[in-house]
């Protein structure tokens, strides 16, 4: 008894091993994405949709708070137009973004975003954003960005306040503009 | 050669110069398939990688002994934590119970060698050749990893070309430590002596089993991390960039999956080898047998559910952080059962404190302290505060240094006379022991108020009002430091100068079939199956009611 049945035991445990090596690199990347879109972490939880008539508007005020990065790897000036903003859910909205290059020559990034509350990601609505795209300056070029977007009025009666934050990643090719795990959102 | 080779394979033929070891260094050691040899290349090998490991960690606390940046670059600085780390877990504590695991468990099991002697062979030779490579991108351009031994993205991404050779090393690393699993599990499974059932198994033996599942669980899921990490950093892929649509913090969940259960890959051999030394020199069979077998899988089993206690201040949804608080602080239950049993083993007890005995005792202690600093940071409200700080240091410390590194300096002792078939100074012995003791709470105790006080862990650099704990501190590393050369000193004195013979059973309350055969074991041990009556079992009586 001693010794036998080794070879099928240890073809067993290498196939274990293989398949967590498969799973770590192959399943986890698209189940985090899931994840985060159910939970609305990221940019994967908030909802991107056609401009359509809106539900009438509810009278229920929300304050919308924007901020605004660019990665240290990215010489732009990036700023919220507003810092705040208060509206009411369901209402068409919009707002925009200052954004200023300040390098002598042409450059191109890209912004990714999410929401704070994750709760509130899956409410909040953006029908039209520069960060759908890839965003090119030339040198010292300033312009102005806008998002529209509407609060879903399903939006959880405790929430009060929700922030939407951007940050600008270089983007010098256009071929690379979505990575391997982009999330659906976009 | 061939003939010892196959030993393990077949022993059909049994072979008739067994009592011979290879001839020639290179056929001794190098080409080996001896489970006790290859244990002994493992052994020598920590040793050697804790003393490197050690050395490091010095560099960190003769630069944080004072405030100001003094001796070290940063750079540098963040290097020899990130190198420290990974070479204590993956080169020292790994393969030491690697190294334990073949000398003892043929030994504990009645099994002439390993499962897979060949590979078994290759799962250590393959070690050298992986530090090697980690330790060469120290002296490559821009040095090597820097970002922690958790290799967080986008920090160990700027890392330098020398990443590839630290993915490599850990791909190897990975490699060595799964096929060793493989053996383990191998040899539990197909190779015990007829009589001896899985319940009747020694607990070291058992919590060895369950480990090998955890390490072929987990880690190929660090190697598929750092490959994506490989890909991100030189072939444009985004998993974890943000700019490209990935996310770093992916990397922290996929790190940290394989991250806790190392934890327990680390200290569950350790349990076993307390829960094999305390009997002993209790004079007393181990107390709930049956519930440490089934702590440690509870324990094994709930190391896949908590790994985001790691990243509670990430950003998490308040649902993952209450899931993940509570069944970490689960943990706490198997946990405080083994500590239970292991008191109640030596409750009432005929108790004498050899070595070994006062090593288990003061593991038993200490381990405990870390045990409660982790539930203090499982609190997730709490964790806020404690986050990234000393208190972080303090408390894995606890858990590894007189949690591992104890346990397996007291299964060295333990075990030393049925190696080397002499008796080791018990004086020196006990001095190592008690430097021990007393320097490694001076070095990591006041780690616990450093950190509850802000002091941010992996700087080089601190806020004045720091100095005094740091002060304390680094005179306990150095002081631990060099009292670990008494332990060299004891082995080397034990291997070739001491002149008392150890008897088989070299403690008069051990039980276990390690202690049939003669010291030191004979190269070849079982070859014949022995016939196990139940005095050779220690938990015989527990099972046959
Ligand atoms: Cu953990």
């Amino acid at each position: 008894m001693r010794g036998s049945g080794n070879t099928g035991l240890v073809i067993k445990l290498v196939l274990v091993s293989v398949s967590t090596f498969a799973f770590g690199i192959f399943a986890m990347p698209p189940l985090y994405d899931k994840f985060c879109q159910i939970t609305g972490i990221g940019q994967a939880g908030v909802r991107v949709e056609a401009p359509r008539d809106l539900p009438a508007v509810a009278e229920r005020k929300v304050t919308i708070l924007l901020d605004a990065n660019a990665n240290s790897t990215l010489p732009w000036e990036f700023e919220p137009v507003q810092r705040r903003i208060n509206i009411n859910v369901g209402e068409a909205s919009e707002t925009a973004y200052r954004v200023r290059n300040l390098l002598e020559e042409a450059s191109a990034g890209r912004a990714v975003y999410n929401v704070t509350p994750p709760t509130a990601a899956r409410y909040f609505v953006k029908t039209e954003c520069f960060c759908f795209s890839r965003q090119s300056l030339l040198a010292g070029e300033e312009k102005e960005m806008p998002v529209r977007f509407y609060i879903d009025p399903e939006l959880p009666e405790e929430i009060e306040e929700i922030t939407l934050s951007y940050t600008f990643f270089p983007n010098p090719d256009p071929d690379t503009a979505s990575g391997t795990t982009a999330s659906g959102s976009d | 050669m061939s003939s010892i080779a196959d030993t393990g394979i077949t022993h059909v033929h049994d072979d008739h110069d067994h009592d011979h070891k290879p001839r020639g260094f290179l056929n001794r050691w190098l080409f080996t398939t001896n489970h006790k040899d290859i244990g002994t290349l493992y052994l020598v090998f920590s040793l050697l990688m804790f003393f490197i490991g050690g050395s490091m960690a010095l560099v960190i606390r003769a630069e944080l002994f004072v405030p100001g940046l003094q001796l070290v670059h940063p750079e540098f600085f963040n290097q020899m934590t990130t190198m420290h780390a990974l070479i204590m877990v993956f080169g020292a504590v790994m393969p030491a119970w690697v190294g334990f695991a073949n000398w003892m468990i043929p030994l504990m099991i009645g099994a002439p060698d390993m499962a897979l002697p060949r590979m078994n062979n290759w799962s250590f030779w393959i070690l050298p050749f992986a530090f090697t490579m980690l330790l060469s991108t120290l002296f490559m351009d821009g040095g090597g990893p820097a970002a922690g031994w958790t290799l967080y993205p986008p920090l160990s991404l700027q890392t330098g070309n020398s990443f590839a050779f630290v993915v490599f090393a850990v791909h190897m690393m990975g490699i060595s430590s799964i096929m060793g699993s493989i053996n383990v599990i191998a040899t539990i499974i197909n190779m015990r002596a007829p009589g001896m059932t899985l319940l009747r198994m020694p607990l070291f033996v058992w919590t060895w089993l369950i480990t090998a599942y955890l390490l072929i669980a987990v880690m190929p899921v660090l190697a598929g991390a750092v490959t994506m990490l490989l890909t991100d950093h030189f072939f444009g892929t985004s998993f974890f960039n943000a700019a490209g649509g990935g996310d770093p913090v992916m990397f922290q969940h996929i790190f940290w999956f394989f991250g806790h259960p190392e934890v327990y890959i680390m200290i569950l051999p350790a349990f076993g080898v307390i829960s094999e030394i305390l009997p002993t020199f209790s004079r007393k069979p181990l107390f709930g047998y049956a519930a440490m077998v089934y702590a440690t899988a509870s324990i094994a089993f709930l190391s896949f559910i908590v790994w985001a206690h790691h990243m509670f201040t990430v950003g998490m949804p308040l649902e993952g952080e209450l899931f993940f608080m509570y069944a970490t602080m689960l943990i706490a239950v198997p946990t405080g059962v083994k500590v239970f049993n292991w008191v109640s083993t030596m409750w009432k007890g005929s108790m004498t404190f050899e070595t070994p005995m006062l090593f288990a005792i003061g593991f038993v202690v200490l381990f405990t302290i870390g045990g409660l600093s982790g539930l203090m940071l499982a609190i997730s409200a709490a964790d806020f505060q404690y986050h990234d700080t000393y208190f972080v240091v303090a408390h894995f410390h606890y858990v590894l240094v007189p949690g591992s590194v104890f346990a397996l300096m007291a299964g060295t002792y333990y075990w030393l006379p049925k190696w080397t078939g002499m008796m080791y100074s018990e004086r020196w012995g006990k001095l190592h022991f008690w430097l021990s003791t007393i320097f490694v709470n001076v070095l990591f105790f006041p780690q616990h108020y450093l950190g509850l006080a802000g002091m941010p862990r992996r700087i080089p650099d601190y806020s004045p009002q720091f100095a005094d704990f740091n002060k304390i501190s680094s005179i306990g590393g150095f002081a631990f430091g060099l009292t670990q050369l008494i332990f060299v000193g004891v082995i080397v004195h034990a291997v070739w100068v001491s002149k008392k013979k150890a008897r088989a059973r070299v403690w008069e309350g051990a039980i276990g079939l390690e202690w049939t055969v003669p010291s030191p074991a004979p190269y070849h041990t079982f070859e014949k199956a022995p016939d196990i009556d139940e005095s050779m079992v220690p938990h015989a009586d527990e099972i046959s009611h």
